[in-house]
């Protein structure tokens, strides 16, 4: 391999991004016995992962015996209207309670039932009470079990190392080229194969529950090395993020709350989601409130409460409230658990919700209803994947966990990301593991290419541009949120596509003051061109899909088209300009769709 | 639209000092949004750490007015209008830059924890436990390694040459939640006696004090640590029975 300047690693395997997905797969490929190193943007310990709440799905059938792989795999499919990657679906909801048990094995403590096994809880989309959890902190408990076994396993880690491009030899992964926060020196890896683990793209979007992490630097990485996108227009809005002081607006309330008891209500009092039942989702949906009340503790006799329907049903439910002025003084709706559950059992189950608005709102739920509204959540499309391998299409590059597209389809079920990044972070590990180990020929690392990466991440320092990077960040998140938001029309789309032109102008104008040292205005100036990109895919696909369907709602084709409803738009870039194709799904084997149609 | 006056550090291991910044307040804010919004508008170069901004990560810690605390869960209301604000870093940890400080003590000495070590499945292949045998473990998994205690620790806040021999109290809490663990097997009783100091705490509880997630940690870890190991340093069938009972 060619020598660069710059401090370089090898590695048979390295691994971007330390969330759940991350370690799953350095763990794994440690284990397979190859040389692995794990990177990541903030400390170990701090991605997103350790944020969620709520749980993580796994038929388990701790809760309720009836509960089985079959039930959960039709549940995923129904969530995501059907755009899913059947044989993703299939893996996951068979894997993951053994990748629950694996965690409880390595340390994890779940909430437990009666007779001292893992308790499940509800949530939108499940039949049953499905989600391990441990309160409402459940990502912390997972992001620690995996972070001190991997600690244990003597994992090489690079905290506060940016990744900013995949290095490639003749089209096969060969490394990785990246800068040290801390100094602001550059680093070179070479490797024989990536994992991404990057996670998501929330901070294109103004109200979000994602950190300064989310600018999508995997997803644009991957596009940029040839691989492909899929499903990008169904971005997930999640329906209840807070809304009120101004600065708090978007961080996540959990559907937890939903989940145990909480409900939704509009000004007048009206728990309004019965109004909003969509025909597909009729039939196992409790009509009136008193079915919805038994449902909690009898499942057998009564159906679901309609607050929790899927994720998209919810968020067009509470934005069509706001619309019509029925919502609450703030701009959201009233979610009520106070005047339903006591307050002990509130405090119990939702100890961090209690905090959260105590500290930032000075709302105690325990006594008064909270008010929410949707805010950018989760991608539910992303790097297309093979179902087995999480190999995308660049040899050498694999994918998991949010970055990874396929097996949410248009719109996620809530619990089943944490279960996804371990059933798939982990298949990633292992097939990186073993693509590298039979990985033939010599990879060469071209000093130059490096050399001219290096000197386009410094070229802000030397501009005489008076741009400001954190103006253009505010710009574009006013941009999409207003006009690439949960309603969508071919107009506002339009519209977008050219302010984002002239936002990818004013990027290049971008002078950063100061030195390299921990300087977030330049870190920012790097992340402007994924977050420039991401926007635009997510833009185009947008565009592209006229219908509405999951997480992509069209004010102009408001309704699903079947024939939207067989392919994937698939994004690529070639020769630099970004194509769209509608890929048609994979078929599925008449066994699976046998169980899709069972009530 | 009320202002506030902030002092905040700004400066590397060369040396520094605060720099005063004027922003307005809109309602609700925390000392966070502020730090951004200098950040923003004033100096963009300006260092800080955070990720959840909503004390789930423990990134943002600070000193602010001199009391460590998380900058996403510090109010702006709690301070009397029109007086300064000053937002220093933690002072134990070596400066890297403004308000980001060099915490890699931390995951060295968790390098150095004895590993989870379960016992066998049950027969059926579950691990039964009763949550009130988890309550107490489950209490220090909520630590959200903000390092705060560290920071407050005398031991090593005063004292850099201790940090080699020095766990701290969130090690403390991670050693003791691998101790109470029902299922753990592992002893690390000799390691936290000779090698990890925990002799050198005399349980002033000022870590405790500072806490987010109000974890106990002198009452509920560092004390009964201290009791297993004097108890049961030579006492070994002991220490097996609690062990294996899971009792406190
Ligand atoms: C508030 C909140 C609550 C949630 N609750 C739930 C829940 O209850 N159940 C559920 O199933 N899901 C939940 N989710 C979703 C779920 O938490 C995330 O989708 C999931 O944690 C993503 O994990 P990941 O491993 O893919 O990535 P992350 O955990 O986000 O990790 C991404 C990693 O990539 C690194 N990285 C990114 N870019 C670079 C780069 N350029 N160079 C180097 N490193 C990089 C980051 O530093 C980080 O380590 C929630 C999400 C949020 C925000
Ligand atoms: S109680 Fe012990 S560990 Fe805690 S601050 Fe005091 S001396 Fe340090
Ligand atoms: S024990 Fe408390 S103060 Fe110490 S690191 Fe953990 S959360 Fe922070
Ligand atoms: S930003 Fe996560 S604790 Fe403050």
């Amino acid at each position: 391999m060619a020598e660069t300047k710059y401090e370089t690693h090898e590695y048979d395997v390295i691994v971007i991004g330390a969330g759940g997905a991350g370690l799953r797969a350095a763990i794994e490929a440690s284990a397979r016995g190859v040389k692995t190193a794990l990177v990541c943007k903030s400390l170990l310990g701090k991605a997103h992962t350790v944020m969620a709440e709520g749980g993580i799905a796994a038929a388990l059938g701790n809760v309720y015996p009836e509960d089985n792989w079959q039930v959960h795999f039709r549940d995923t499919l129904r969530g995501g209207k059907m755009l899913n990657n059947w044989r993703m679906a299939q893996l996951h909801a068979q894997e993951a309670p053994a990748r629950v048990l694996e965690l409880e094995e390595w340390g994890a403590l779940f909430d437990r039932t009666q007779d001292g096994r893992i308790l499940q809880r509800d949530f939108g989309g499940h039949r049953y009470a499905r989600l391990a959890h441990v309160g409402d902190r459940t990502g912390l408990e997972m992001i620690r079990t995996l972070q001190q076994h991997a600690v244990h396993k003597g994992i090489d880690v690079f905290m506060e190392c940016t990744i900013i491009r995949l290095l490639l030899d003749g089209g096969r992964i060969a490394g990785a080229f990246g800068y040290w926060r801390e100094s602001g020196r550059f680093v070179t890896f070479k490797a024989k194969a990536v994992v991404l683990a990057t996670g998501g793209i929330g901070k294109i979007w103004k109200f979000t529950s994602n950190s300064w992490e989310y600018t999508g630097d995997g997803v644009t990485m991957a596009l940029d090395a040839g691989a492909d996108l899929i499903d990008m227009e169904c971005y997930q809005f999640h329906p209840t993020g807070m809304v009120w002081p101004p600065s708090v607006r978007g961080i996540l309330v959990t559907e937890g709350v939903r989940g145990d008891g909480g409900t939704l209500k509009n000004s007048f009092g009206e728990r309004f989601m019965f109004k909003y039942i969509p025909e597909f989702f009729r039939a196992e949906t409790a009509e009136t409130e008193e079915e919805a009340d038994r449902w909690y503790t009898d499942k057998k006799n009564n159906r679901r409460t309609p607050d929790l329907l899927p994720r998209d049903e919810v968020a067009r439910a509470i934005n069509s409230e706001v619309k019509m002025v029925r919502g609450s003084p703030h701009g959201g709706v009233f979610l009520d658990i106070a005047s339903r559950r006591d307050a002990d059992y509130i405090k119990r189950r939702l100890p961090s919700m209690y905090h959260q608005f105590k500290e930032l709102a000075d709302v105690d739920i325990t006594k008064e209803p909270m008010e929410v509204g949707p805010t950018a959540h989760y991608m539910n499309g992303g790097v297309r994947v093979d179902a087995d391998t999480a190999a995308t299409a660049v040899p050498g590059l694999f994918a998991a966990g949010e970055i990874a597209g396929g097996l949410h389809g248009a719109n996620r079920l809530g619990g089943n990301s944490l279960s996804d990044l371990v059933v798939f972070g982990r298949r990633a590990g292992l097939y990186a593991a073993e693509y590298a180990q039979n990985l033939k020929g010599t990879l060469t690392v071209d000093a130059g290419w490096v050399e001219a990466l290096a000197q386009e991440a410094l070229e802000p320092f030397q501009r005489t541009g008076g741009e400001n990077p954190y103006a253009i960040h505010r710009d574009l998140q006013e941009t999409m949120q207003s006009l690439v938001g949960i309603i969508r029309t071919e107009g506002e789309l339009k519209k977008a596509l050219e302010e984002l032109a002239t936002l990818k102008e004013r990027a290049r104008r971008v002078r950063v003051d100061g030195n390299r040292q921990y300087n977030p205005s330049w870190h920012l100036t790097l992340d402007l061109h994924s977050l420039l990109t991401v926007s635009e895919v997510v833009t185009l696909a947008a565009l592209e899909r006229k219908e509405s369907r999951g997480g992509h709602t069209r004010d102009d084709y408001p309704k699903p088209d079947p024939e939207w409803g067989r392919v994937n738009i698939a994004v690529r870039r070639r020769h630099g300009d970004i194509t769209l194709t509608p890929d048609p799904l994979p078929e599925m084997p008449d066994e699976l769709k046998k169980l899709l149609e069972e009530r | 639209m009320p202002t506030a006056i902030m002092r905040v550090f700004r400066g590397d291991a060369k040396g520094g000092g605060f720099q005063e910044y004027r922003v307005p307040a809109e309602e609700g804010m925390v000392v966070l949004d502020v730090i951004h919004e200098i950040q923003a508008t004033q100096a963009p170069d300006l260092a800080v750490r955070w990720n959840c901004k909503a004390g789930k990560c423990g990134s943002c810690s600070a000193e602010v007015n001199g009391k460590p605390r998380l900058m996403c869960m510090t109010r702006m209301n709690i301070f009397p209008e029109g007086e300064p604000i000053t937002v220093a870093p933690m002072r134990t940890f070596p400066l890297i830059r403004d308000l980001v400080t060099d915490v890699s003590f931390n995951f060295e000495m968790a390098k150095r924890v004895p590993a989870f070590r379960p016992r066998p499945r049950d027969p059926d292949g579950t691990y039964r436990m009763q949550q009130e045998d988890i309550d107490r473990p489950q209490e220090f998994h909520k630590c959200i390694e903000c390092f705060l205690c560290q920071n407050v620790c005398h031991v090593i806040r005063d004292h850099e040459d201790n940090k080699r021999h020095f766990a701290g109290p969130r090690l403390f809490v991670r050693y003791a939640a691998l101790e109470m663990h029902p299922l753990d097997t592992n002893d690390r009783r000799e390691l936290l006696k000779e090698k990890m100091g925990l002799g050198f705490c005399n349980i002033t509880k000022c870590c405790t004090e500072v806490c987010p997630e109000h974890i106990k940690i002198t009452d509920n870890a560092i004390i009964p640590l201290k009791e297993r190991v004097v108890d049961e340093y030579y006492d070994p069938v002991l220490w097996l029975v609690r062990k294996l009972t899971g009792r406190k």
